[in-house]
């Protein structure tokens, strides 16, 4: 029992670690800014283009999420941070994280934004376009207000994913939370900075957890 | 474009680690049908466990759904790998991936079940019982065809992303296709194993996402 104790909760490891993981943390925090910023605009573009009457705009689009959603996110990000290097495009590990997730992150979120457009009865676009507004004014002021408040719970959800996805940037030795703890890990022989690591993302993503939970309680009444 | 085609498509790098790809394939086929039989099966019984409604069921099934969902697999991946034989408790890297990945979909679809559970009227239950059937007799003719009927779009989404995850394996050498045509590229010195492994990838998820889009056309619960 002292063994599990001194093995996975060794304070005084946790102490010493901790400076590293919170350079860690600041990193995976930066990480999450990017993706899931740009990806909250890629994905409603993606969203919007997905759902256009215009075949031309609609079959690729569609093309491009499923192939996002069917390729693991490690695996195209191995491509890119590994691959393209091969064809002569070389970028910085936090670049070709950033584009791997991004690309990812985009179709789910484009998926949300989709159920959400598809929720709406054409009868809005119909009055609204009928009161004389453009139809860039009809999606900024009625349509996907409306689309987004719908999809809320899965919007929230799906940030959570996104995340717990920052953690794969170790894999390509990107200086995040979860690559410090494991090099604390490694230096010390202890898995202390790991359980860490793992207290600061439960920190971090619980009360989102439940808030979906409660979300999903509400909508299902 | 012939440069193109030569780092990311060369016949001769193709044709020496093809077999390896299509073992590796195997692999990934049986670790993800595993995962998602033992984690649906777990987070369905949990769910059932759930509504028998005693605190000290409900508690420790709600903290488990949680802290799973919470958590990067990745991160727990790590500990049960690293952390376990500092105790002198050794699992494989495929019993790992399979712990965790288990675990994490189990969380899921409990979540999922027990959100279908909770939809359905009191009248359901109260029906059910009325005609005569035993709380346990509902809830298996009852209750559960709908919750698992509702949430059969989630599921199966949820069930996907988990199953990709598998690729996580490559961290702990477990040899599935991106561990695989990553050696194979480092060896061959050419970028071709890694766009056999996208398209390994393709081969098994995109037939599989096609079918997820036609459940949920097929499943999706009309307002």
């Amino acid at each position: 029992m002292s063994n599990i104790a001194d093995m996975f909760f060794n304070l005084d490891i946790m102490r010493q670690a901790l400076p590293l993981l919170m350079q860690g943390l600041v990193m995976t925090l930066k990480l999450c800014a990017v993706v899931i910023g740009l990806g909250l605009i890629g994905g409603l573009f993606l969203a919007l283009a997905a759902t256009s009457p215009r075949r031309w705009l609609r079959w690729p689009t569609m093309a491009l999420i499923d192939l996002m959603r069917a390729l693991p996110p490690l695996v195209l990000l191995i491509f890119i941070y590994s691959g393209m290097p091969f064809a002569g495009v070389q970028m910085p590990a936090f670049t070709a994280v950033a584009v791997a997730f991004l690309l990812n992150n985009s179709a789910y979120y484009a998926e949300v934004y989709r159920a959400g457009l598809q929720s709406l009865p054409s009868g809005q676009w119909e009055a609204a376009r009928a009161t004389g507004l453009s139809m860039p004014q009809t999606l900024v002021h009625v349509i996907i207000p409306q689309a987004v408040r719908n999809v809320l719970p899965d919007l929230l959800s799906n940030t959570i994913e996104v995340v717990k996805l920052t953690s794969l940037a170790s894999v390509v030795s990107l200086a995040e939370l979860l690559y410090q703890a494991n090099m604390a890990r490694s230096v010390t022989y202890n898995s202390s900075p790991l359980v860490l690591a793992a207290a600061i993302y439960l920190v971090l993503l619980w009360p989102c957890v439940r808030l979906v939970s409660r979300f999903q309680r509400k909508l299902s009444i | 474009m012939e440069r193109f085609l030569e780092v990311f498509f060369a016949p001769q790098v193709f044709a020496r680690y093809a077999p390896d790809v299509l073992y590796a394939m195997m692999t990934t086929l049986w670790l993800g049908l595993v995962i998602i039989l033992a984690g649906i099966g777990l987070g369905l019984v949990l769910a059932c466990l759930r509504t028998a409604q005693c605190w000290w069921l409900t508690l420790p099934i709600v903290i488990f759904a949680d802290v799973m969902r919470a958590l990067p697999p990745l991160v727990l991946i790590l500990i049960f790998y690293f952390g376990l034989p500092g105790l002198g408790l050794t699992l494989s890297g495929p019993l790992v991936l399979f712990i965790v990945l288990t675990a994490v979909l189990a969380a899921f679809a409990e979540e999922i079940f027990w959100a279908g559970l909770t939809a359905l009227t009191r009248g359901q239950w109260e029906a059910g019982r009325a005609t005569g059937l035993s709380f346990f007799q509902t809830l298996i003719h009852v209750a559960l065809p709908q919750a698992v009927r509702m949430g059969i779009p989630s599921l199966v989404n949820r069930a996907l992303a988990i199953t990709k995850m598998t690729a996580l394996g490559s961290v702990i050498g477990v040899k599935e296709i991106l561990a695989v045509s990553s050696s194979a590229q480092a060896m061959s010195g050419s970028a071709t194993p890694l766009t056999m492994a996208a398209l390994a990838y393709l081969a098994i998820f995109l037939p599989a996402v096609v079918l997820a889009r036609w459940l949920e056309r097929r499943f999706s619960w009309r307002v």
